[in-house]
């Protein structure tokens, strides 16, 4: 059932997380962006803050509100807390009887992911498909997974950049938390609807001073829904991955290949790119060794190298694996979308390729390609 | 594998001797470099030197006379391994903006008497004399690198250096990006990676000390810089510096793009 706290009640929650001994780990101010890092209480939430984000473009903008959620995605996902950027495999050292390995604790230092997005929830459950496949379980992703505490956070305010609805992931959490929060600030009344996913989630809500949600507080949180679908700053049409991808040869790869910087931006912020190169390190002191697991993107060269050099040599062509990848092609690896429409990509890239407009044009036939319906800022050629 | 300890030399062109001092800022490590490895020419660190043919060399500097032309082929043929260090070695280095004037002009504007000088019209990159077996890139080298370098070739492996850009390590480093935020220049999206994004981190952009990254796309980035409302000019100094005389950074297409982005 859902309760309803004030502000000191959310403060409370971060209180408890962290009093159980958990990092919390939530959207924050730093360096002229809102990035999700830890915080010590409520008060560290960006407190009358949003952003305005395009293609290529991120500012931090004052409300003239107190609200905390205010602004859309933080500008780094949270996958680096489930899916750090170094991570240590195994370490060996020879010895007179052979060899020992020193395999790392898999355990993890606690943490509550605090002000989840929609989309990122979304993008979790996509990042378990590829660490937590019966196969071949990642023991270190799963035990941060299984011990991450998540609160979610609805969006009311979605940016330029921002297409869940397209994607069916948002703006409103349905599944994947332990408490669920949607703040409402109107006629100067600051609240927030909450609910709980877990037992563990609901134990917490318990300790918490609330009250039961009136009926006018749902019909709140539902129109600031309704609101949020209406103000999604971007658009993907279901049917345009498809059509893309029967288009290899469009002529727009060639122009998207002549913007691209092929800096892997778009990799690193995507909170469902999981590609990693696997490190050796060796040598210095005889005998050790250690092997780790290294973010990498698939814009770069060593990516796709194998003996003779790099299967996908272009960028054009690595550019093409990574939207077909992202649109069409995770679904028959994964049964789902890899791209939850957080547009992180787009704010990210530093020439602001748009992967909704670069759809939408490859989508259509190679000789009608143009400017795409919903490109906002103009792109570098 | 070699069973006895393999020698090290370490070679001085034109250059400003940083990068051989990153081998002694390798204070920490120095000990287990100095146990596996012979330091048989070293100047900068001591006089005593063994003669040659040596395991492996360490080329800082450029060449800029006739006589160094000479020099980097007898220390090619003393070297079974040899490695450049630093933008001067690997493309000519911030003398590398010789190339772009008047030699005869410059001399008379600097030294008073330009006669006493015996110098090439152009600064180049070792590799553009000798064949080269690795590029260490920087102005200076970055100190893990270098070891990273020592330590694969004692283990006979592949050193892990990524040719991918700068923005790669910076996003790993959880850096907010000052070009996109910031609205700072930067050309980390051009530039090789190995510095851990130093600048960024300190909320600077990028100066392209390591050179141009693997099939960078220097026109793309004048058009990104364009949009910033860096004029053709800067663009045009940005590039030129340390790594100017690199093939990706020499001419940098400036008149791409006018600033068009929408900015409140
Ligand atoms: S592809 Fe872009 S919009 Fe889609 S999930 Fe990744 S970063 Fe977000
Ligand atoms: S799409 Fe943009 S962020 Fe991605 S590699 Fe190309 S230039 Fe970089
Ligand atoms: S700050 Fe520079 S190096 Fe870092 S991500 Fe941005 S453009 Fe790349
Ligand atoms: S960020 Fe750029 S200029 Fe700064 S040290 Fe690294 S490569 Fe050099």
């Amino acid at each position: 059932m859902t309760r309803v706290v004030d502000t000191a009640g959310l403060d409370e929650i971060v209180r408890l997380l962290r009093a159980a001994g958990r990092t919390v780990i939530a959207p924050t101010v730093r360096d002229g962006t809102i990035v999700p890092a830890e915080i010590e209480s409520g008060a560290e939430l960006p407190i009358g803050w949003t952003e305005d984000q395009n293609g290529g473009y991120y500012r931090l903008a004052a409300t003239d509100t107190p609200e905390r959620f205010a602004f859309s995605s933080p500008s780094d996902s949270w996958k680096r807390y489930l899916h750090p950027p170094r991570t240590l495999l195994v370490r060996t050292r020879s010895t007179e009887a052979g060899i020992d390995v020193e395999l790392p604790d898999p355990s993890a230092p606690s943490v509550a992911l605090f002000g989840v997005r929609s989309c990122d929830l979304a993008a979790m459950h996509v990042l378990d498909q590829v660490f937590l496949d019966d196969a071949a379980t990642d023991p270190g992703y799963a035990a941060r997974r299984a011990d991450a505490f998540i609160v979610a956070a609805g969006c009311a305010h979605p940016g330029n950049t921002c297409f869940c609805a397209s994607m069916q992931t948002g703006p409103t959490p349905n599944a994947g938390y332990d408490l669920a929060v949607a703040e409402l600030y109107d006629n100067g009344q600051h609240r927030f609807l909450i609910d709980s996913g877990s037992d563990r989630g609901a134990n917490l809500l318990a300790e918490v001073d609330s009250r039961p949600a009136t009926e006018a507080d749902t019909a709140a949180a539902a129109a600031a829904h309704d609101n949020a679908v209406q103000h999604m700053g971007r658009t993907l049409s279901p049917s345009d991955p498809p059509a893309a991808a029967a288009h290899t040869d469009h002529p727009r790869w060639d122009d998207v290949a002549e913007r691209c910087l092929a800096c892997g931006n778009c990799t690193m912020v995507c909170p469902t790119c999981f590609c990693s190169s696997t490190q050796d390190s060796s040598g210095l002191i005889p005998g050790e060794a250690e092997r780790w697991r290294v973010w990498d993107s698939c814009f770069t060269a060593d990516f796709s190298s194998v003996h003779g050099g790099p299967v996908r040599s272009t960028t054009r062509s690595r550019y093409r694996q990574w939207l077909l990848h992202k649109l069409v092609t995770w679904h028959d690896q994964f049964g789902m979308s890899g791209c939850v429409g957080c547009g992180r990509c787009i704010t990210a890239c530093p020439v602001g390729i748009d992967l909704t407009a670069e759809i939408a044009a490859l989508a259509r036939s190679g000789s009608e390609s143009g400017e795409a319906p919903n490109t906002t800022n103009a792109t570098v050629t | 594998m070699i069973d006895r300890k393999p020698s090290l030399a370490v070679w001085k062109f034109a250059s400003c001797d940083g990068c051989q001092l990153t081998l002694l800022d390798c204070e920490d490590e120095l000990l287990a470099v100095a146990e596996q490895i012979d330091i048989a020419y070293f100047l900068e660190a001591t006089r005593a030197t063994v003669e040659g043919p040596y395991d492996v060399s360490l080329v800082e500097g450029s060449i800029t006379t006739a006589g160094d032309m000479e020099r980097i082929k007898e220390v090619r043929r003393q070297s079974r391994f040899l490695i450049t260090i630093g933008a001067c070695a690997t493309s000519g280095g911030i003398q590398a903006l010789r190339n772009f004037g008047d030699v005869e002009e410059l001399m008379r504007i600097v030294y008073a008497t330009p006669s006493f000088l015996s110098t090439l019209d152009t600064s180049t990159p070792i590799s553009d004399h000798v064949p080269v077996d690795f590029e260490l890139r920087g102005c200076p080298i970055d100190r893990n690198q270098l070891l990273e370098v020592i330590s694969a070739y004692l283990a006979g492996r592949k050193p892990a250096i990524g040719e991918h850009s700068v923005c790669i390590e910076c996003k790993q480093r959880h850096n907010t990006c000052v070009m996109v935020s910031h609205g700072t220049p930067c050309l980390g999206p051009v530039t090789h990676a190995g510095c851990g994004a130093l600048c960024p981190t300190f909320h600077r952009g990028c100066y392209g000390c390591f050179g141009p990254a693997e099939q960078a796309n220097v026109k793309s980035m004048s058009g990104a810089l364009a949009q910033l409302g860096v004029s053709p000019d800067e663009i045009q100094r940005l590039f030129h510096t340390f790594n100017a005389w690199s093939e990706e950074f020499r001419n940098p297409p400036v008149q791409v793009a006018a600033p068009t982005r929408k900015t409140p």
